[in-house]
């Protein structure tokens, strides 16, 4: 994926010299191996910042809320569906973008790729679908495939679903995936196991609210857990409180969820959080037939009213 | 300094035999990191980690911390009194710390202990504590301890300093309560054994390093409306996760919980990234947007604790901070463009 990379910049630069947009929001090199720092250029000459590569797992459509230029922003599949229920949610104009698709194989899973090695992880590169994995006394070589990200192999909407340029030519979206393995297991287990598994999940949770903040969906002014007039959720480890936000932002979550793996990518102590979100989004798939962030025309099941609704409670 | 060897044979026995004068805490392996925990009976710390994912601050300054309590129960004898929470003051050692996180109470003690305020839980927790720190032999190539006044060896925080030497531990004495620690295990093996090797081998593994001499010239005002902030903060989330896991980290916030006829008075650790840090009761916040609170963070530990105490930066070098970061904020990025700022004509960024 990284000869992406020098069409972003062909791009970015084209929309900047023309004046089509204010900013232009990507990537540019990390300083740590598998990371890379969502940034803007607001100049032609400094598009040689913008870098794409499979550890671009971050959501750029974060970084749209509320903003007043014009912007390019570029877009995997995944932020390209946010960018549509932003655009649905009133918190971005299509107007004021140019999106820059970007045809996606996935990201790697850095935190699989750390717990394969007791050796620190130096650089991480690829090459012809191998990814070559260096520590100070070893390189290891993988299949790219073996290394994705959760998210990203269950992933059945890899192109962007709108976009106005194109880094690359799409690519073949993945076919008969089981999003749901997981999730049908957890449903078939009685009360108490369910319990004791949502104990487990979340014990290690410092309520850094990383998930949150990371999720392009999050953008209250004020989010329920810093309601303080009055307060509604405690502040401490309490482990009820701790599950309380995180049950109650998946519900936020509720049929607007693209599954991006941002959350569960930024958290700290690894917290598989998206067993929550995805739950919400296979009843919302189930319920509804519905996807999130894949039109501009249909509002999410969870904030519309249709008057031949099939329960007759709502009538 | 003695220098006292300690068979790994007979560390487990050592750690049995001190723990009826100790409550221990150590390096314990869950899920996918190490992080500090109390050691149950028996327990043994493990050493297999470069260093925990979140510091060991909270074995002094827990990240939930019950202060007072109280009962409006007026068949109690003192219903309606505030009173103090009982905690349990018994001695504790920390063994494995790395040296970095142990220097950093010393940097967190001139918030909670000193000629103006005596934090007494801070206080009390300290001042019971041993610590015992395991020398980094292998530094990862985010830290940089030996730029922040630190050291994969350094010992300044430390009672005992513990160097893995393959089938036994080097413990060198650097107090008289680590002294008191060693013989309460039964450890006494004098050795003439060097670690002055060791150490210089490990620090000469350190790969990054950070400038902060100037730091202290710079002008407060021209760094605060610099206009690099913007571009710095940009891909802030304003998590936590920094300061959370920042062993120098020391902002708490207080909250009443009540549930039915009682309550407790606590605190709770608090970050300049959230949203409700310095919220004025009128509403107003001075740090109201995310390039107010991303400067903040790195104003308080690279300008105003630099200026304020004339001791160097409010970093130990752990590196946390930056493996952490979802989104690659980088402290040693920052503090170089810090040290090298130099004001040109129309920067302002207020």
């Amino acid at each position: 994926m990284s000869n992406y990379t020098d069409k972003i910049r062909e791009i970015s630069e084209r929309l900047l010299k023309e004046g089509r947009v204010d900013m232009v929001i990507g990537f540019k090199q990390g300083t740590m191996p598998m990371m890379n720092e969502p940034c803007f250029v607001k100049k032609p000459e400094d598009v040689s910042k913008l870098v794409w590569d499979s550890h671009c797992g971050i959501n750029l459509a974060n970084y749209l809320t509320d903003r007043k230029e014009k912007i390019g922003v570029i877009a995997k599949g995944c932020d390209s569906r946010n960018i549509v229920t932003h655009i649905i949610e009133n918190k971005i104009k299509r107007e004021q973008l140019v999106i820059i698709g970007v045809p996606c194989k996935g990201m790697i899973d850095r935190r699989k790729i750390a717990s394969m090695s007791d050796a620190e992880i130096l650089s991480v590169a690829e090459q012809n679908g191998k990814v070559i994995v260096k520590t100070k006394d070893a390189e290891k070589r993988y299949e790219r495939t073996d290394l994705l990200q959760k998210n990203c192999a269950l992933c059945v909407h890899r192109n962007p679903v709108i976009y106005d340029e194109l880094a690359a030519d799409l690519v073949e979206e993945q076919k008969n995936v089981d999003r749901y393995a997981d999730i049908r297991e957890i449903e078939a287990m009685p009360p108490d196991e369910k319990w004791h598994l949502f104990d487990d999940l979340f014990s290690a949770c410092i309520r850094c609210y990383a998930c949150r903040n990371a999720c392009p969906l999050c953008y209250c002014p004020t989010c329920f857990v810093d309601e303080s007039r009055p307060q509604w959720v405690g502040k401490s480890t309490d482990p009820i409180d701790t599950k309380t936000f995180h049950f109650l932002r998946a519900y936020h979550c509720a049929g607007r969820c693209t599954d991006c793996g941002a959350c569960e990518r930024a958290c700290p102590v690894g917290i598989n959080m998206r067993l929550l979100t995805r739950k919400l989004e296979k009843d919302c798939f189930e319920s509804f037939g519905w996807e999130a962030g894949l039109s501009l025309d249909q509002r999410p099941p969870l904030d519309v009213y249709k008057t031949n609704d099939p329960e007759d409670f709502i009538k | 300094m003695k220098v006292i060897k300690i068979d790994k044979k007979d560390w487990a026995g050592g750690l049995d035999k001190a723990s009826s004068g100790y409550r221990f805490f150590g390096p314990v392996e869950d899920k996918e990191c190490h992080n500090f925990k109390e050691l149950d009976k028996g327990e043994l710390p493990d050493f297999n980690f470069s260093n925990t994912r979140l510091s060991a601050k909270s074995v002094v300054f827990p990240q939930t911390e019950a202060m007072f309590e109280y009962s409006l129960d007026e068949n109690e004898a003192d219903h309606h009194l505030m009173k103090e929470c009982r905690k349990n003051d018994a001695p504790r050692a920390v063994l494995g710390i790395r040296p970095c996180d142990a220097s950093a109470f010393l940097l967190v003690k001139r918030n909670f202990d000193n000629p103006e305020y005596r934090d007494p839980w801070w206080v009390k927790a300290y001042e019971s504590t041993t610590f015992a720190g395991l020398a980094c032999n292998n530094p990862c190539a985010s830290c940089f301890c030996t730029s922040a006044g630190c050291g994969p060896f350094d010992e300044k925080g430390l009672d005992v300093l513990l160097v893995d030497a393959g089938d036994h531990f080097l413990a060198k004495v650097v107090t008289e309560k680590g002294r008191k620690m060693l013989a309460a295990a039964g450890w006494n093996a004098e050795t003439d054994a060097d670690i002055e090797a060791l150490k210089k081998d490990a620090e000469s593994k350190i790969s990054s390093f950070v400038p902060t001499d100037k730091l202290k010239d710079k002008t407060t005002m021209e760094l605060y409306n610099a206009a690099f902030w913007e571009e710095a903060a940009f891909a802030c989330l304003n998590c936590g996760t920094c300061t959370y896991s920042c062993p120098t980290c020391w902002c708490f916030d207080i909250q009443d919980e009540s549930k039915g006829k009682s309550g407790i008075r606590m605190r709770n650790w608090d970050s300049c990234m959230y949203p409700l840090f310095t919220l004025h009761g009128s509403g107003h916040n001075p740090r109201g947007t995310k390039i107010h609170r991303v400067r903040q963070r790195f104003m308080h530990k690279l300008k105003y604790y630099v200026d304020k105490y004339g001791d160097g930066i409010q970093c130990v070098g752990c590196g946390r901070c930056i493996r952490l970061c979802p989104v690659n904020i980088d402290i040693r990025k920052i503090c170089e463009k810090m040290n090298s700022y130099e004001p040109k004509a129309g920067d302002c960024n207020r």
